[in-house]
């Protein structure tokens, strides 16, 4: 699903490298953590394989599309197969969930017929059924961040990227929103989370792949947190 | 594009102007103003077109003939002269209806009388002449030359200073309105672009998830386009309403008011005015508002 080889970022007019010769392969169905300190190039990576940034070197590959041969109008097509949360939720405030979920098939051109159908079932999966009509404001952030997964979910993606879902959320609410990721992952998207949830991590035993400054320092099935020092 | 998605962007452009009210009016008015402007020069081109082509038709030229020529050799010029593409019309006028126009002026009061006293007498019989309108008055002194070339022609009166005069104050009048809507469909464009890019300021967030999510360029696009087109649109239905009452009032006012105006010149009609000014406002209204759009989403959204 995800194929990494000696991948090097440097952001324009950077000295060193925010990821250096990262070489990662993750299979179709997998769920990985991704974690690290500030800085240690997880949003970069992310950003690469969004491809809102061209590495510096190295290729990336992505459901099977070769990001150095991929043209510029064919981005949105691949974007269109990697649903992505963030850490803000990023929902759109002046519009109700509903109208939050079903922007993410307006932009793609889904027959209203479908949106009208999709997004009450997407908004059952995630437990906020009973809330379409509310704003994300009158919503609790773990809520928001339900929304937002339902909004990453609603177009079927093959892979969901989720940097540091759990970042604005208590420890409760962090740990329903794993487990719905869990529950994606087990009908067979494969899910990336970026996080730095100690916790989480070595309580879901998944594989984790760890960051410092850019390197990858340690890769692990069933994983825990590895304290960087 | 789906029509859904269609309808989509058209709701989100609408939006978007509800949204940046203030600008969009700001917009609005500078097209409003642009095309108002650009109205009534229009009207006052088209009227001055009007006019100038009614002095045209008043501007004439009389080709004489030599004492004693032959019917015959005067259908011979008529027939060369004829065959000139600088000829608008061309009328020959026989030395009796010289006269007789003549005595009708002279003798207004008299005619009858005086014609009796003339007792068939000519005293203009040679004065048959051709008179002639030129299409392009700027070809006046070589037309003239031309006929003056000709064999059997005894003399030709123009009226030159008239010609050349119309000529330069048409160009003067012509450059200057190209001069100023072109500084004004400028400053429209620039203003579109304004409020555009605010728009964009505005949702930039939406559109930032509207990328990462998948839509594509044109769908990003489609609502700011759609904006430009209604405020162009808007702005240029405006302008044509207030011209439309204004050339409405303005030539019942002077026709009704103005004896001198209106025995010798007539307005060109409100409807055959507006049949060629409403397309050309709606497609510069629409144009601005397509290419202020386009230039605005082309720097600002880079996607």
């Amino acid at each position: 699903m995800i194929y990494l080889e000696h991948v090097k970022y440097k952001y324009p007019g950077g000295k060193k490298y925010a990821l250096n010769d990262v070489n990662i392969k993750i299979e179709p169905g997998e769920f990985v953590f991704i974690v690290g300190s500030s800085g240690s190039g997880k949003t970069s990576l992310i950003k690469l394989l969004l491809k809102e940034m061209e590495p510096t070197s190295g290729n990336i590959k992505v459901a099977g599309v070769d990001y150095g041969k991929l043209k510029r109008r064919n981005i949105p097509k691949l974007r269109r197969r990697i649903g992505v949360v963030f850490q803000n939720f990023r929902l759109l405030k002046d519009r109700t969930i509903y109208e939050n979920v079903a922007f993410a098939q307006r932009v793609v051109e889904t027959p209203s017929r479908f949106i009208r159908r999709q997004v009450p079932a997407m908004l059952t999966l995630v437990g906020l059924a009973d809330k379409y009509k509310s704003y994300p404001k009158q919503l609790s952030g773990g809520e928001q961040q339900r929304v937002a997964l339902a909004r990453a979910l609603v177009n079927k993606p093959e892979l969901l990227l989720a940097d540091e879902p759990t970042g604005n959320l208590d420890p409760k609410n962090s740990w329903e929103i794993m487990r719905l990721l869990e529950d994606i992952n087990r009908k067979g998207t494969t899910v990336v989370v970026v996080t730095h949830n100690r916790e989480i991590v070595n309580m879901m035993q998944k594989r984790v792949i760890t960051l410092k400054k850019g390197e990858i320092i340690s890769d692990e099935q069933k994983g825990g947190y590895i304290d960087e020092d | 594009m789906r029509i859904s998605s269609f309808l989509y962007s058209v709701r989100q452009g609408l939006k978007n102007i509800r949204r940046n009210l203030l600008f969009s009016l700001a917009s609005v008015g500078t097209i409003v103003s642009c095309l108002f402007l650009f109205g009534i020069f229009y009207c006052i081109i088209v009227n001055f077109r009007s006019a100038m082509n009614d002095l045209k038709n008043t501007v004439t030229i009389s080709v004489f003939f030599n004492e004693g020529i032959s019917d015959e050799n005067i259908n011979l010029i008529g027939e060369q002269i004829r065959l000139r593409d600088e000829v608008n019309t061309m009328d020959f006028i026989s030395a009796e209806e010289a006269w007789d126009s003549y005595a009708r002026k002279k003798y207004a009061d008299n005619y009858d009388e005086a014609m009796a006293s003339f007792a068939g007498d000519n005293p203009l019989k040679n004065s048959a002449s051709y008179k002639i309108t030129m299409k392009d008055l700027s070809n006046q002194a070589e037309f003239v030359n031309y006929l003056k070339s000709l064999d059997g022609v005894r003399k030709v009166k123009t009226s030159e200073v008239t010609a050349d005069g119309i000529q330069a104050l048409s160009s003067v009048v012509g450059y200057a309105s190209i001069g100023i809507i072109a500084i004004l469909l400028l400053v429209s464009i620039f203003l579109i672009n304004n409020t555009i890019t605010i728009g964009i300021t505005v949702r930039k967030e939406e559109i930032a998830i509207m990328k990462l999510i998948g839509a594509t360029n044109f769908f990003v696009r489609a609502p700011f386009i759609v904006e430009g087109i209604v405020i162009g649109l808007v702005g240029s239905l405006i302008p044509l309403a207030l011209v439309w009452l204004l050339y409405d009032h303005v030539v019942s006012y002077v026709v009704g008011r103005f004896n001198v105006i209106s025995n010798n010149f007539a307005f060109v009609p409100i409807k055959e005015m507006f049949s060629v000014l409403i397309p050309i406002s709606a497609a510069i209204g629409i144009g601005l508002g397509l290419i202020g759009s386009i230039l605005t989403t082309r720097k600002h959204l880079k996607v």
